[in-house]
């Protein structure tokens, strides 16, 4: 305790725990340049048709096969669409489609696996489902969703809001499960500490106890599942597109202009090999940000 | 350790039937009509018959349950038939398939062998790859090889088959005119030239296969080696003066395999489930690519058969994993 008094007053404040968080991720070098070249992507994929107003669907039968040019920096396909405005207009749905089935994913395996930490009544039968989910052979169970409610969902909403309602929910409802084990496991393990009790005490209801006081201890392996969700969402949708059961060919995706560049491998390789450089691109600059964010969202890791 | 293996086993049935139905109802919603390939001037009263004679004038519940005792009862006659030449099945009705009029089962048999080939190759292909280096690298924490290794690996975790796969076709057939581009499942291997042709037409599906495994096993390799190579046991077997290579690949290698081991068990499925991408691409008619074709066809008894077959797989799978992790940590007890 004398040690403690003699040693001298820290003349640095108290950092604040994002800082310590921050500092960790910006060592991680390989998640500081995926953060940086995923934002880049997404930056051109949106901003970017702003810039280069070439129309993704205009067909100019005329300048079809053509190679890189300055009319058209990455050339033009088969029907002589400009492939370098179908390649952002494609990277816009491939990551809205990975975004928003993340997000399905991870509201419903928190929603989950919250439910069956915090209370132990559905904590059996939640288990159990989430169980036999895992189980499912998910790979032939979405070809087959799609085939089946692809027709109806185009009827109800149009033929691109009824693919990517039908591919968001299929990625989603089938890819929630291992956040809610991760989830359950540390709500689990939070329910039994202090400073639950603490504010149990004070009579703090069931809905206020976990939106103010579990949910937040839970936020690092949510924003760790919620980066690698985004990975396999995109990886998802494009071999859904690319076995020819995604997207309609007038609406591109990376996944359906890989789909149809395959047909003209012998001729123009190099139409294969933009969209599957930006898929893997992306998926890697992503999976290196969850990997940083899970170095540094660990306590017991920051800091060495 | 025997109870828990019953009584998982006992727990299994439940999980199967409940899964079959999922997929059963799921199909029930499906839109085609089978009959939609009938010419047009075939009478209505005769497509009704033929609709009947395909099993589906039941009601829904009959229907799954006749698919039930097909699969579980028929079907196993069938196939003790087959080994022993007796004739238990004789007569009954087998689960048909709507596109060839054949028993399902028939064609799967047909079909394995190619998958079973290129996916099983692969796998053992991909963990012989991924040990060697996530031992190493996790051996040599931060070494250039690590640093190479880990950053390999995460390319072949982030990078799609799909997309592997074509680069494949185009840099060794397109380009290079190496190797063919189609997998011809006809081959037959006879002498050293077939052979030759055989390995060819293998090499480039069980490599892109074999890299997208190896990635994955080698990243829980070197994970679990680094646990176990800071542990307390360790630094006992250098103090009593075992040697490095002792210490290794005998006290930490051993104790790295258990969870890699059934991280191993736990991906067959899921091979089988990432092979149906490969063979779109290389274009091998394995049970992936049946099952793609029916899904198209709308051949329902296929694509229900099929899809149960892979969680089948899945459940087995799971099963052995967890009675793998009991035998191989005598600290884990299930009961």
């Amino acid at each position: 305790m004398t040690d403690l008094i003699n040693q001298p007053m820290p003349t640095t404040p108290p950092r604040s725990q994002w800082r310590d968080i921050w500092d960790q991720f910006k060592s991680h070098r390989g998640a500081l340049l995926g953060g940086i070249v995923f934002l880049l992507i997404v930056v051109t994929v949106f901003i970017g048709p702003l810039l280069w107003t070439a129309d993704p669907t205009f067909i100019d039968i005329r300048s079809r096969n053509q190679g890189p040019s300055w009319s058209h920096p990455l050339g033009t396909d088969q029907l002589g669409r400009d492939m370098l405005a179908r390649m952002m207009a494609g990277g816009q749905t491939s990551v809205s489609v990975g975004i928003t089935a993340m997000l399905l994913a991870l509201f419903l395996g928190s929603l989950i696996g919250v439910m069956a930490g915090y209370f132990r009544k559905l904590d059996n039968i939640l288990m159990r489902t989430t169980d036999l989910f895992l189980a499912l052979p998910l790979l032939p169970l979405l070809l087959v969703m799609v085939l089946l409610f692809r027709e109806p969902l185009n009827a109800a909403f149009g033929p691109e809001t009824g693919i990517f309602i039908l591919i968001v929910t299929a990625i989603g409802i089938t890819s929630w499960m291992p956040t809610a084990r991760i989830v359950r496991g540390d709500v689990l393990a939070l329910k039994e500490r202090e400073f639950v009790l603490a504010a149990r005490s004070i009579g703090t209801t069931n809905v206020r106890m976990i939106t103010r006081h579990i949910l937040p201890n839970v936020m690092s392996p949510i924003m760790v599942s919620a980066t690698l969700g985004i990975a396999s969402a995109i990886i998802t949708e494009s071999a859904l597109s690319f076995l020819g059961l995604g997207f309609p060919p007038d609406f591109p995706t990376w996944g359906r202009l890989l789909f149809d560049a395959v047909d003209y491998m012998q001729q123009f390789p190099e139409r294969v090999l933009w969209p599957g450089l930006a898929i893997s691109l992306t998926v890697l600059s992503v999976n290196y940000l969850g990997d940083g964010l899970r170095d540094a969202l660990d306590p017991r890791i920051r800091g060495r | 350790m025997l109870t828990f293996t019953i009584r998982r086993l006992v727990l299994a049935v439940p999980t199967l039937l409940f899964i079959s139905l999922v997929i059963f109802m799921l199909l029930q919603l499906a839109p085609g009509d089978p009959m939609a390939q009938v010419p047009l001037t075939v009478p209505p009263e005769v497509k009704e018959k033929m609709r009947e004679a395909l099993g589906l004038g039941a009601p829904v519940h009959i229907q799954f349950f006749k698919w039930l005792v097909q699969f579980f009862w028929v079907e196993p006659q069938v196939l003790i038939d087959h080994i022993f030449g007796t004739s238990f099945s004789e007569g009954q009705l087998r689960v048909l398939s709507w596109q060839t009029r054949s028993p399902v089962m028939d064609i799967v048999v047909q079909r394995l062998p190619q998958t079973l080939w290129v996916v099983g190759m692969s796998y053992v292909l991909g963990v012989m790859i991924a040990l060697p280096i996530g031992i190493y690298s996790a051996y040599r924490q931060y070494s250039v090889f690590d640093q190479v290794g880990t950053f390999v690996s995460m390319v072949g975790f982030s990078v799609p088959t799909f997309f592997t796969g074509v680069l494949l076709i185009v840099i060794f057939s397109v380009n290079l005119g190496w190797f063919p581009s189609i997998y011809d499942t006809t081959h037959k291997v006879t002498d050293w030239d077939s052979f030759i042709v055989q390995l060819q037409q293998m090499i480039m599906p069980v490599m892109v296969l074999a890299l997208f495994n190896a990635a994955q096993i080698s990243r829980f390799m070197r994970a679990s080696m680094l646990d176990n190579l800071n542990q307390d046991y360790v630094r006992t077997a250098r103090a009593k003066g075992l040697g490095e290579k002792t210490v290794v690949l005998v006290h930490v290698l051993r104790n790295s395999m258990i969870p890699v081991v059934t991280v191993i068990a736990l991906g067959v499925p899921q091979v089988f489930g990432g092979a149906i991408i490969t063979e779109q691409v290389f274009k091998v008619n394995g049970l992936g690519q049946l099952l793609i074709t029916s899904i198209e066809a709308n051949d329902l008894p296929m694509v229900q058969t099929l899809t149960f077959i892979f969680a089948l797989l899945i459940v087995i799978f799971n099963l052995i994993a967890d009675i793998l992790y009991g035998i191989l940590d005598p600290r884990i007890r299930y009961d």
